[in-house]
């Protein structure tokens, strides 16, 4: 059972990392960006080319992943998020989801049906642990990523609150008019937001080429569970994130002890638990989240 | 010295036009004030000399240069900041992170976050406390604060009394009054005639989206203003060439 809690802690914090970005673009813009988990897929893509083909470390390759991340995010808020959110908030969802068919395509006629991981490319670190006692071990690749997962929510977290480009994204994602009257280019704050979130993306991707396999068709359950990880931990707060995805990676290891089964599904029901209970328990701030979390004043 | 110059501005929303063929030239230092009825105009015509509204055709100037295409976010760096109605604080930040805001157009100059909150005494001790709890002449202070701490050459306030007890207007004004003698260039829109007339040096009424009144503040008698304010003016200028 403690063994179960540990690893189920540990999952938790790549939870947190996948969870990050669709959290930290909900909250900033109000989007909930399907094409997320397909693009964890992509990087995870970029930097297995990179070390199949050129023999660039995963880790090196990191340097040239994130900056074409960070491009491909400024981009899809210029080309697509900006342009279908003037038309209402279910168009930027439809759009972002017909963008992750696009990439899942693309990716599955460039790459096939094989499932490939970054795993051979990063030495022991992918199957090296330290022993805690006699019979509990951890990873040292998933202590890594959960140190990952907070630095980088906490981080986050601090430039919203303390940095002027935190506070200009804050303020743009309140009022865009008002924050255009106080100086801020809303255009740019939300695209270089989006650049942020789409970063954290390839972070995520990347662990998980590390610690898993993957394929064309593997953004789906990403998604899923950066969707499951953001709601319990309540949409838009980062801290809730890293919260919600040690909860849902629980649940799923608690989960898969009791029944060989039990792994996806405890974690459904976990979410769809705090998902029914934010909208039927009374009197708790958590309406007003299901209110936001549903589009504003539905 | 001509600071800022509007040429037959029109202004829609939609298919309403709230402003028609609107000339106008402001000096340098001048404190205009725009009364008119609601629906008049005057927030429009505001909000278009800020850049928050495109025009639909006729120019804005601004020492001399044609700012008529550049957004709102870009006019703030040029100098020209706007406190717009209703306050529109972001009410999740603090009132230090609201005036800050204000530092991003990259303007330096007298005007700091501590200067602002030393002239807005009552400011002082809600530093730290979220907009959303500040109470209607804070946030007014806060809002105009956070214009000037941009530090502009033209001030657009928009209605800054408006839903404030007479008090709290009275220290808005007084606070106000500091900057009204600092040569800033101010357009104001106030619905309170008697306030208008005795902190403006000029007086600009609009009917409908049009001037029907523009004088001097001093020599302006209060009749002539709610006649043109009510459209009098023009019901009998209408009667007699017909």
């Amino acid at each position: 059972m403690m063994d179960s809690i540990i690893q189920g802690v540990l999952l938790g914090g790549y939870y947190a990392v996948i969870a990050c970005g669709l959290s930290f673009m909900f909250s900033v813009m109000r989007i909930i960006n399907l094409a997320h988990g397909s693009l964890a897929i992509l990087a995870a893509y970029i930097l297995y080319v990179l070390a199949d083909r050129f023999g660039i470390s995963p880790w090196l390759g990191l340097a040239i992943m994130l900056p074409v991340m960070a491009v491909v995010g400024f981009a899809l808020q210029r080309l697509v998020l900006e342009r279908s959110m003037r038309a209402g908030l279910l168009v930027p969802i439809l759009a972002t989801f017909g963008l992750a068919i696009v990439i899942d395509n693309l990716l599955f006629q460039q790459f096939g049906a094989d499932t490939r991981s970054l795993a051979p490319f990063i030495g022991d670190l992918a199957y090296d642990s330290w022993a805690i006692t006699e019979n509990i071990y951890v990873g040292k690749l998933a202590v890594l990523v959960l140190a990952v997962a907070v630095l980088l929510l906490g981080g986050l977290q601090l430039m919203l609150s303390f940095t002027p480009i935190g506070r200009a994204i804050r303020a743009t994602a309140e009022d865009p008019d008002t924050a255009g009257l106080v100086g801020i280019d809303a255009r740019t704050v939300n695209a270089l937001a989006a650049a942020i979130a789409v970063v954290t993306v390839g972070i995520a991707g990347a662990f998980l080429g590390m610690r898993a396999t993957f394929d064309a068709y593997s953004g789906g359950t990403q998604l899923l569970f950066a969707f499951e990880a953001a709601v319990i931990g309540g949409a838009g707060s980062l801290w809730g994130t890293l919260i919600g995805g040690i909860v849902l990676a629980l649940a799923q290891t608690i989960g898969a002890q009791i029944n060989p089964q039990g792994f996806l599904t405890a974690g459904h029901a976990v979410f769809f638990a705090v998902l029914f209970a934010r909208l039927f328990l009374p009197g708790s701030g958590f309406r007003v989240r299901i209110r936001t979390l549903l589009g504003q004043e539905a | 010295m001509t600071h800022l110059v509007l040429e037959n501005l029109d202004v829609r929303h939609g298919l309403l036009q709230a402003v028609r063929a609107v000339s106008l030239s402001i000096e340098k230092g001048e404190v205009l004030a725009l009364i008119g009825a609601n629906g008049a105009g005057k927030t429009t015509m505001l909000r278009a000399l800020a850049g928050a509204h495109v025009p639909a055709s006729g120019r804005i100037l601004l020492n001399g240069s044609d700012i008529t295409g550049i957004p709102a976010h870009r006019r703030v760096g040029m100098g020209v900041a706007m406190v717009p109605e209703g306050r529109r604080l972001f009410a999740d930040m603090t009132v230090e992170e609201n005036l800050l805001l204000g530092r991003q157009a990259g303007r330096s100059g007298e005007w700091t976050v501590e200067r602002v909150l030393d002239v807005f005494a009552n400011l002082k001790p809600r530093r730290n406390a979220r907009a959303a709890t500040l109470s209607g002449g804070e946030q007014q202070a806060c809002a105009i604060g956070r214009a000037l701490v941009t530090n502009p050459d033209v001030l657009l306030l928009d209605e800054v009394s408006l839903g404030l007890s007479p008090l709290a207007v009275d220290r808005v004004y007084q606070s106000l009054g500091s900057l009204l003698a600092s040569g800033t260039t101010i357009v104001l829109v106030e619905q309170d005639l008697g306030r208008a007339l005795a902190v403006a040096d000029r007086v600009v009424c609009l009917l409908e989206g049009r001037i029907v009144l523009d004088e001097a503040a001093a020599a302006v008698s209060r009749e002539r203003v709610t006649q043109a304010y009510f459209g009098l003016q023009a019901a009998q200028a209408g009667s007699a060439s017909s």
